[in-house]
């Protein structure tokens, strides 16, 4: 099955097969909206709340994602399928780091 | 330096998220051997080239990131001298008996300023690396060196809180010095030490973050930039992530790729580099050159460098 995938703040949609997590689904189309680290469910950068519709998911690192926050559809995208259409909303930022200023300033 | 005291990073232990997928990922893909595995179903492995009997650990648990790293120090009177040393430099030293950890002799152990744990043993069993120790040959049977053709384990770069006290600690009391150093610009800050206690541009590293005993990578060597390269096309055709594609650092000099394990945590494959004298005084890179400092084949920052961590 294929669902579409809606980020919440910029209305971007993208369709996402249900063997494929939600960051894969962007990634593979070239597009952005959701951070992307690890890809594997370790560094949090990815984290969603799901608005609406539902999800299956694969563990993930409860360092950033305490079992509240799966109850409450906040996950990983790389590690959460769509199993309906999917309304999601951006939690996860690179945003951490002490260097964050100086490396965006210098990254741009 | 006859190269006695702190020998080598002996041993990395990583959490993994899934067993399965994870010895897929270093057994299968990176071909390291798989030498063992325990009651509590860890997972250990060796690089083909090196004779202890394993260098990294893999326990299954519900986060990523690093439980221990520990280095391999010269012999039982080095570990007693360094006890003595860690304590006065004001760190508790907690004493863990032989056979504790398989196939290892009894170890020390301490919790850093920036908040990881390091042990330090002076006994291992040793396995070898195929070839035996007399009239060896040069090459081992097909097969033994396989996958991306990692020699061994090389160095880790680990996040946390003060990395100044760090750098501190392991030239003051392991005898390491600091080959290289990365700084903020304006403010001078230490954002990143590289320390040796070898010939190598580092055995281990540290990168300032806000929160304590944080993973950056655990990196290979490998016996050519050729092989970053082919290693890089075994990455892309099993669609292992990748953090960073084939590229120089500017710091170390080392050929590298950066990609993740299974779940989340980033290893490094490289090659080349310089060779490391202890009398060399310490090489600063400061941010007005991170680009180049990081990644020096297309000079450009990666936010992820900095900011994802296990
Ligand atoms: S990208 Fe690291 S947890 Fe999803
Ligand atoms: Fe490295």
């Amino acid at each position: 099955m294929r669902y579409t995938v809606t980020l919440a703040e910029t209305g971007e949609t993208y369709p996402c097969g249900e063997t494929e997590n939600l960051l894969e689904g962007m990634l593979r189309l070239g597009k952005k909206g959701i951070p992307v680290g690890c890809r594997g469910g370790g560094c949090g950068v990815c984290k969603i709340e799901v608005v609406s519709g539902n999800i299956t998911t694969k563990v993930m690192s409860r360092d950033h994602v305490s079992e509240e926050d799966q109850a409450a559809g906040r996950v990983l995208a790389c590690r959460a399928f769509p199993a309906s259409d999917i309304t999601l909303r951006v939690i996860g930022l690179m945003k951490k780091n002490v260097c964050r200023t100086k490396t965006q300033a210098l990254a741009a | 330096m006859a190269l006695r005291g702190v020998l080598r990073l002996g041993e990395v232990a990583i959490r993994v998220l899934d067993m399965a997928e994870a010895r897929q990922h270093y057994g299968d893909r990176m071909g390291l051997h798989e030498v063992m595995e325990d009651a509590k179903g860890q997972v250990y492995y060796k690089a083909w080239d090196e004779h202890d009997h394993h260098s990294i650990v893999l326990r299954q648990t519900d986060r990523a990131g690093m439980d221990y790293f520990a280095f391999k120090v010269f012999d039982d009177a080095t570990l007693d001298s360094l006890e003595k040393r860690i304590k006065a430099f004001g760190l508790a030293v907690e004493h863990i008996d032989a056979g504790v950890y398989p196939k290892s002799g009894r170890r020390i152990q301490c919790v850093l300023p920036s908040g990881h744990t390091m042990q330090l043993y002076a006994h291992k069993e040793q396995i070898g690396n195929s070839l035996g120790y007399r009239n060896p040959g040069t090459t081992p049977d097909e097969g033994v060196i396989r996958g991306f053709r990692i020699n061994r384990l090389d160095h880790a770069l680990l996040g946390g809180i003060n990395i100044d006290e760090n750098a501190k600690f392991f030239t003051e009391v392991l005898d390491f010095n600091m080959s290289e150093k990365l700084i903020d610009h304006d403010s001078g800050a230490t954002l990143v030490v590289f320390l040796s206690c070898s010939i190598k541009p580092h055995d281990i590293a540290f990168v300032l973050q806000p929160e304590a005993n944080k993973f950056h990578h655990v990196s290979f060597l490998l016996e050519s930039a050729h092989d970053v390269i082919k290693a890089a096309d075994m990455i892309g055709k099993y669609r292992i992530p990748v953090d960073v594609g084939p590229n120089r650092h500017g710091i170390t000099r080392g050929a590298t790729i950066y990609y993740y394990d299974p779940s989340g945590n980033r290893n490094e494959v490289f090659a080349e580099g310089y060779i490391y004298y202890p009398d060399t005084p310490t090489i600063v890179w400061d941010t007005s050159e991170l680009g180049n400092a990081v990644f020096a084949q297309d000079n450009v920052v990666r936010a992820s460098f900095l900011e994802v961590l296990t």
